[in-house]
This record gives structure tokens, C-alpha cells and sequence, in this order.
């Protein structure tokens, strides 16, 4: 049984069918990466596992146990954790406070404190202007203070959108290094909606393709880095 | 972009014709006939009138604008802002001022302007005048005074930043003391009657006034005084924090923390000691603002923290108020203790804090002020209602109700021979609450919760994102605020003895709000700021009383366009405020 499973799901907004039976799995240790185009339905696959819109059909599981019922708070506090697209930082609050926020869901002070030493060690950045108000980090800053905080509720999942959007190319790189070193240093299970296919197959174990609402594609990273329908549409070879 | 000078000179002119503008309005709420009555300043050589609070308004008023206008040419230097001379600009802005003085000084007394403006009065055209009248004079005057004037505002500007603070400070003393002289006296005499060591306050007090304002010596005293403790002090702390840093880290740990409890003790012994050594009126007015700053406290967690504009935050206060009334007024039957009716009513106040909460925070931003302010109403209605008259008294409200505290103060040693009165009393509940509810609010700030508070202020997109039940989250700080406004209600209804529904108008819930804006938002010391200014002040100068409407909107006003992060900003609003200046350079 995989840790996260999205199985045949069908999510609306109104009457607009955006996701056609989508089905997604995750095993535990795993980066795996979602790709597809503008308005595929990709951001629309990581809300409805979080519970911010409820699927009409199918349903997500967490190690097997249905999530369709259970309060879009409480999936947090269940360790699937999202960095949403735009990254979401809290623009008045310090950068310190906004990784305290990411914690909102524990209760232990001192694993609490062990994972914001860990997140500054992660990005040595973020320590050196822990003071500074959110919302006047780099773009770069940002995105690294919006994987942290999402760090800091000790996620079982955690689900990326677009990390490297807006971002000027060495810092996509640097973004990227990081995703890998966050997996293979401390074991995180990471869901990576992406539209920079080729960065994005090059950290993944595995990939799917989403086009309109459904999966095209699907298999290992590299397989598909090397499949032509994919090399086509998204790597511009 | 440069600006040339004419247009800075151009500005400050406008300047004036505000100022002037505000000075009209002042007069034409009738401020200045008001004022009239209160004298600041003694004759000099005890002849002739004091000089009476709306004169020194009046005068003190385009001298600020001088002040004003001068501080602000004279910034500091930039190549890319072309200056004029600072004197030139105050003079100009006071000329202006006064202009608009003397304008309406032609206008009224040609044309009977009472029909439409009741404060029209003749009074006003020799007053604004400065005693010139109708004619040729009567124009003159206002202007040459406001040139005048604003060139002294200018040259007080103009002086060292080692001085400025001093002689600023001391002529704010010198109006405050002259405002506050029959307070001050009546206290004193209080002091004098009741116990033999009021003799050296007495004396100077008797020196430092004349009968009718400051005499000139204590004039001369203060200024002196407040010059020699702004010059003095700063070389004397300076040192001080040298000696300080030079000894080791850990002595100075230790003397750090001695001196903060050596502080706390001192000040907890001042606050015990104040109803007693202060008397019966000044006791009733700390009452009055430590109720205030309980729900400034409670509130500050609804709106400052949580970001909840809630209008409707006097019904708790309504509904704790009513409960202790009705549970311990003799007219129920019911005749509780105030001290077994106040946990129940601070579990009425929370039920109706949770069950108004649910369907209420579900909606956002505009909704919920409406709402709540439909909610504050319907309490208030409700009270007054004829349904619930048999319990609750209708527009006749609740009589008799027992006080909280009958302390036998007499036994104490330092009480002496006086006969401490309800007022006294009931500052010692009131001071407990108070001390409680700021205990509570600091704890709950640095907690889980108040982090939530401020995210879901922020984003609640995101703070959902992160984990955070927004309904129950919200219904937490609603529940906190409202234990908090019915604590104060029960005690109100227990200082005061009767409460009609009239006590508990939407005014109220505004008092509050703008004290929470004017000490800044979401800022715990900033509550005490705030009722401190807009509570205990107005209280004191009963003159204003009648003004205390007008004089928020203008504070809001002003705090807005200057300060709009309060008068005891929290971090936050720091930075934000920081980060909007750093850019520009
Ligand atoms: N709130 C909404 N209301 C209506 N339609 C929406 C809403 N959000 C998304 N959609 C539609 O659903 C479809 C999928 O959108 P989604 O945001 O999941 O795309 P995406 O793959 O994340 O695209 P991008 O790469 O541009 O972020 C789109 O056609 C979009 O227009
Ligand atoms: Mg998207």
C-alpha cells in the first residue's frame, strides 16, 4: 500500500469537470513529480488532496485510510503538508514567526525548536534575516522560507507547487538541489507539481503527465526524460 | 523631482490656512467660550485677569503651526530638495492662519451668521480679533499675532537638540498644570485634611500656583525644572550605562533582574497605595479607566490579534453587567453574593461569545463588523425591552446592587483615621482583574494560539494551509474578548450599584476600538496608552467632556495621516513602518 494515494478522482469548481479521474501514488522516501501545462489541473490535484476542494468521485488516502471526510486542518495535522503556489508567505510577519506558524500543528517545544535549527542550517539564508518582515525577502528567499515553513510541521508528504516559478535560473537550480538533499539527507516524501518538466524529472524517482484534467503518461523519471511524446511537449527538444 | 521654492513656500501657506481652518472650527463648536471659564496663567504682579485656557489655545495654536512648518523645512539636508528659509515659511503659514481669523472676523460682523452657526456669537468676533473688533484693528491683529506667534514657534524649532525636548516639555507642563489647578488643589487640601504630611505639598503647591493659573515664579520654576532634567539626565544615564556595561556579564544579568523586580515591587506598592492616598474622585476615575482598559485588553485580542473587527463588543459587557445585576439585586429574589454571581456571569458572557460566534466567523472582513454591530444592538434592545421587563427593568434598569468589596480598609495601619468609600474599594477587584486579564493576554500572545491569530489576521488561506481550524481558532479569541468585557461589566455593575440599558450604547465598543487604534493595534502596553489619553484625560478636564467626541475624530484623524501604527506600535507595525522609509533612500 503506497503512503498517499490518489485514487480516480473527479474534482469541479462549479461546473467546470477540472480533474477526470486523476490517480497518483506515493511511496514513503520518494520525490515524485506531477508535469503538464498551464491549466492542466495540477494545482487542482494538490488542493483536493489537502481537502480545500472535495472530490465528487474517487478518493485520497493516507496509508489507506479515506481523508474525504476529514477537515482540510486536520489533513495538516495528518503530515500532508502544501507549499502553495505563490508561496503564501505572511508578508507582515517575521521570517521566524512565519516558520512558527508551520509548526501550528505540533505541541513538542523542543522537536519544534530541533527543526528550526534544522531549516536554518537547511537555508543559512533565512537565519541570517530571521528579524526581516516576510514580505521583504527575494523571490528566491521566499520560495526557501515557504519549503521551510512547510518543513516545520514535520510533513509526511509534502506537497510543492511550482518551487521554481518566477525564479531566475541559478536559483531554480539552487531550489532544486534542494528538494534532492531534503529527500536523500532526511528521508522526506515529496509530491513536486511542476512546469519545468525537464529540473523536475531530473530529482524525481518517478513522474506523471497530467494534460486537461487527466494523466497521459506515466513512469520512471528518467524513462520519461527520454520519451519522445515528452521530450515533444514539454522539454521543447 | 525637486520642488522650487515657491511651491514650498506655496505649501507652507496652505499650511496655515489649515491651521487657521481648524482654529475657526474650534471656535465655532463653541471650544473657546468653554475654556473661557478655566485661567492657566496668573497676572503678572497680581494685577489685572489671568490668562484663561482659550486664549492660550488660540495663541499656543498658531504658535504651533509655526513650529510645525518651521520643524519641517528645516529637515534634514537633501541635495534633491530645494529649502526655504524655515522662518520665512512659519511666518507665511502663521500670516495665513491668522488671515483666516480675520476674514471671519469681517464676515460676522457684518452679517448675523447665528441663525446658522449657533457659536456665532459676538463673543467670538472680539475674541478672535484679540480685542480689535469690527474695524481696521480687528484685521490687523489676527494676522500681525499669527506672524508673531509663528516666528516664536519657529525660533522654538530652530533651537539645539540638546534644549528643544527640554523647553517643549516644559511649556506642555506648564498649559497641563494651569489646566489641572483646581484638580490639583482640591487634591491637595484632600491630603492636607486627612493627614498631617501634606504639609510640604501643600507649600509648593501654594507657591507654584497664584490664586486664578500659574504664578509667574512657578512658571519660571517649571521651565527651569524641565530644561535641567532633560539637559542633566542624558549625560547622567549615559554614564550610568557605561558603568553598566563595564561590569560582567553575569553581575550584570544579576543587577538587571534586581532592579526589574526592585521596580515591579515599587510600582505594585504605588498602584495599592494610590485609592487611598489619592481620595475618592481621582479613585472613581481609575476605576473607570482600569474597566476600560480590561476590555481594552479583551478587545485587543479580538481585533488587534485575530484581526476580527468585532463593533458589537459592548453586548459582553451588556450581558456580564446584566447577569450580576439580576443575580445579586435584592428586586430578582434571587440575592447571590457578587462573588458567587460572577463565575456565572462569566460563563453567560463566554455561551453568548460561542453561540454568537459560530454563524458569525464563518463570514469575513465587512460582514462581521455588521453583524456584530447588529448584535450590540439587539442586546441593548433587548434590555430594554418591555418582554423582559419584570427581569431585567426595562429603560429603568436595575437598582441596589451589592458592591463587590467591603474591606474593612479602616484596620489597616497606613489607612489612618479616613472612611475609604465604595470608589476605593472597588479599585482593588478592578486593579486584580486588570492585572489577570494583561497576564492572560501576554501569555496568550507568545502561545500556539497567538500565532495562529496573527496568521489567520494575515491570510486565511494560508493560515488554513498551515493547520489552523479557523472556526475554532476565531471562536477562541471571540470567547477570550468576551469573558474579558463581561468581567468588566460585573464590575461595573458592581461599582456603580444601578445599570440602565443606556449605559451600554454602541458608544462604547467605539470608545474602545479607538482607544486599541490610538495605542496601537494589537499592542498590550498600547491599551494602557490609549485609555491613559482618551479615558483619564477627558475624565480629569471636564471642559472637554463636552468636546470628547469631536476631539477622537480629530486624534483618529491625525493618528491616521501620522501615526497610523499608535502611540505604542507593536513589532510589527515597526517594521512595516522601517521598511516603508528604507526604499526611498
Ligand atoms: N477557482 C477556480 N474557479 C474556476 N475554475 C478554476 C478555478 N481554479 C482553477 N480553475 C480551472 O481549473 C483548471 C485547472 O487549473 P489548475 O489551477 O489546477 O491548473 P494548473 O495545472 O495548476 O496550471 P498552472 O501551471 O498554470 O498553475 C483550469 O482550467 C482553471 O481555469
Ligand atoms: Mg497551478
Amino acid at each position: 500500500m503506497a503512503l498517499l494515494e490518489v485514487d480516480n478522482v473527479h474534482s469541479y469548481y462549479g461546473n467546470i469537470h477540472a480533474l477526470k479521474g486523476v490517480t497518483v501514488s506515493v511511496e514513503a522516501g520518494e520525490v515524485v513529480t506531477l508535469i503538464g501545462a498551464n491549466g492542466a489541473g495540477k494545482s487542482t490535484t494538490l488542493k483536493t488532496i489537502s481537502g480545500l476542494i472535495r472530490p465528487r468521485e474517487g478518493a485520497v488516502r493516507l496509508e489507506g485510510d479515506d481523508l474525504s471526510s476529514v477537515p482540510a486542518h486536520a489533513i495538516v495535522a495528518r503530515g500532508l503538508v502544501q507549499v502553495p503556489e505563490g508561496r503564501g508567505i505572511l508578508g507582515r510577519l517575521s521570517v521566524q514567526e512565519n516558520l512558527e506558524v508551520g509548526a501550528f500543528t505540533r505541541n513538542d517545544k523542543p522537536g519544534i525548536a530541533e527543526d528550526l535549527e534544522m531549516v536554518y542550517t537547511t537555508f543559512p539564508r533565512l537565519r541570517e534575516r530571521r528579524r526581516q518582515a516576510g514580505g521583504t525577502l527575494s523571490g528566491g528567499e521566499q520560495q526557501m522560507l515557504a519549503i521551510g515553513r512547510g518543513l516545520m510541521a514535520r510533513p509526511r508528504v509534502l506537497l510543492l507547487d511550482e518551487p521554481s516559478m518566477g525564479l531566475a535560473p541559478i536559483l531554480v537550480e539552487e531550489i532544486f538541489a534542494i528538494i534532492q538533499r531534503l529527500n536523500r539527507d532526511q528521508a522526506t516524501t515529496i509530491l513536486l507539481v511542476e512546469q519545468n518538466a525537464k529540473a523536475a524529472l531530473e530529482v524525481a524517482h518517478r513522474g506523471y503527465v497530467l494534460e486537461t484534467g487527466s494523466i497521459h503518461l506515466q513512469g520512471p523519471a528518467r524513462q520519461l526524460l527520454h520519451d519522445p511524446r515528452v521530450m515533444q511537449a514539454y522539454l521543447g527538444a | 523631482m525637486p520642488r522650487s521654492i515657491q511651491g514650498r513656500l506655496g505649501a507652507a501657506a496652505a499650511s496655515g490656512v489649515y491651521g487657521g481652518l481648524a482654529l475657526l472650527l474650534a471656535a465655532l463648536v463653541g471650544m473657546f467660550e468653554q475654556f473661557a471659564k478655566r485661567p492657566i496663567l496668573a497676572p503678572l504682579a497680581g494685577r489685572g485677569e489671568p490668562v484663561t485656557l482659550d486664549l492660550v489655545l488660540l495663541l499656543g495654536g498658531l504658535l504651533v503651526i509655526g513650529y510645525l512648518v518651521a520643524r519641517r523645512s528645516a529637515g534634514p539636508d537633501s541635495i534633491a530638495v530645494a529649502k526655504p528659509v524655515p522662518e520665512l515659511a512659519a511666518g507665511l503659514a502663521g500670516a495665513a492662519a491668522g488671515l483666516v481669523l480675520a476674514l471671519y472676523v469681517l464676515t460676522a460682523s457684518r452679517i448675523d451668521l447665528t441663525g446658522i452657526l449657533i457659536n456665532a456669537k459676538p463673543f467670538l468676533v472680539d475674541f478672535l480679533s484679540l480685542g480689535g473688533g469690527a474695524g481696521p484693528a480687528g484685521l490687523a491683529r489676527p494676522v500681525l499675532a499669527g506672524l508673531l506667534l509663528a516666528l516664536a514657534g519657529a525660533g522654538l524649532a530652530l533651537l539645539p537638540d540638546r534644549w528643544r525636548p527640554g523647553v517643549n516639555r516644559g511649556l506642555m507642563a506648564v498649559v497641563l498644570l494651569g489646566t489641572l489647578q483646581s484638580v490639583l488643589t482640591r487634591q491637595v487640601d484632600w491630603v492636607t485634611q486627612s493627614r498631617r504630611a501634606g504639609g510640604l505639598v501643600a507649600a509648593v503647591v501654594d507657591w507654584v500656583y497664584a490664586n486664578k493659573g500659574v504664578a509667574p515664579r512657578g512658571v519660571l520654576a517649571i521651565l527651569a525644572l524641565a530644561l535641567a532634567l532633560s539637559v542633566g539626565v542624558r549625560p547622567l544615564r549615559a554614564g550610568l550605562e557605561r558603568r553598566f556595561r563595564r561590569l560582567p556579564a553575569d553581575q550584570q544579568v544579576r543587577s538587571a533582574r534586581l532592579l526589574r523586580g526592585l521596580r515591579v515591587t515599587l510600582l505594585l506598592c504605588l498602584l495599592m497605595w494610590l485609592p487611598l492616598g489619592l481620595g475618592t474622585y481621582p479613585s472613581d476615575v481609575m476605576d473607570t479607566v482600569g474597566i476600560y482598559i480590561l476590555m481594552g485588553l479583551g478587545l485587543n485580542i479580538v481585533v488587534g490579534f485575530a484581526g476580527l473587527l468585532d463593533l458589537g463588543y459592548v453586548a459582553f459587557y451588556a450581558i456580564g453587567a446584566y447577569t450580576v445585576a439580576v443575580l445579586t439585586s435584592p428586586a430578582s429574589g434571587i440575592g447571590l453574593g457578587f462573588w458567587a454571581a460572577l463565575p456565572v456571569a462569566l460563563l453567560v458572557s463566554i455561551g453568548f461569545g460561542i453561540v454568537l460566534g459560530i454563524p458569525v466567523l464563518k463570514t469575513h472582513g465587512d460582514y462581521l463588523a455588521i453583524i456584530t454591530l447588529g448584535f450590540g444592538e439587539i442586546i441593548r434592545i433587548l434590555a430594554i425591552s418591555d418582554a423582559l421587563k419584570p427581569w431585567l427593568g426595562g429603560a429603568r434598569g436595575i437598582q441596589l446592587i451589592p458592591a463587590a468589596l467591603r474591606i474593612p480598609l479602616r484596620r489597616f495601619p497606613l489607612v489612618g483615621t479616613m472612611d475609604p468609600q465604595l470608589q476605593q474599594e472597588m479599585y482593588y477587584p478592578i486593579l486584580a482583574a486588570v492585572g489577570l486579564a494583561l497576564y492572560l493576554a501576554w501569555r496568550l500572545r507568545g502561545s500556539r494560539y497567538g500565532r495562529a491569530w496573527m496568521a489567520l489576521r494575515e491570510d486565511e488561506e494560508v493560515a488554513e494551509a498551515m493547520g489552523i481550524n479557523l472556526v475554532g481558532t476565531k471562536l477562541f479569541a471571540f470567547a477570550t474578548g468576551a469573558t474579558m468585557a463581561g468581567l468588566g461589566g460585573a464590575l461595573f455593575a458592581s461599582k456603580v450599584q444601578t445599570i440602565f440599558p443606556a449605559s451600554f450604547n454602541l458608544l462604547i465598543s467605539i470608545n474602545i476600538l479607538v482607544l486599541i487604534i490610538v495605542g496601537g493595534m494589537g499592542s498590550i502596553p498600547g491599551v494602557f496608552v490609549g485609555a491613559l489619553a482618551l479615558v483619564a484625560l477627558p475624565e480629569l478636564l471636564r471642559e472637554f467632556s463636552d468636546f470628547r467626541l469631536l476631539l477622537y475624530g480629530v486624534v483618529l484623524v491625525i493618528m491616521m495621516l501620522n501615526r497610523p501604527e499608535g502611540l505604542w506600535p507593536t513589532a510589527i507595525a515597526r517594521r512595516e513602518l522601517s521598511s516603508k522609509e528604507a526604499p526611498s533612500a
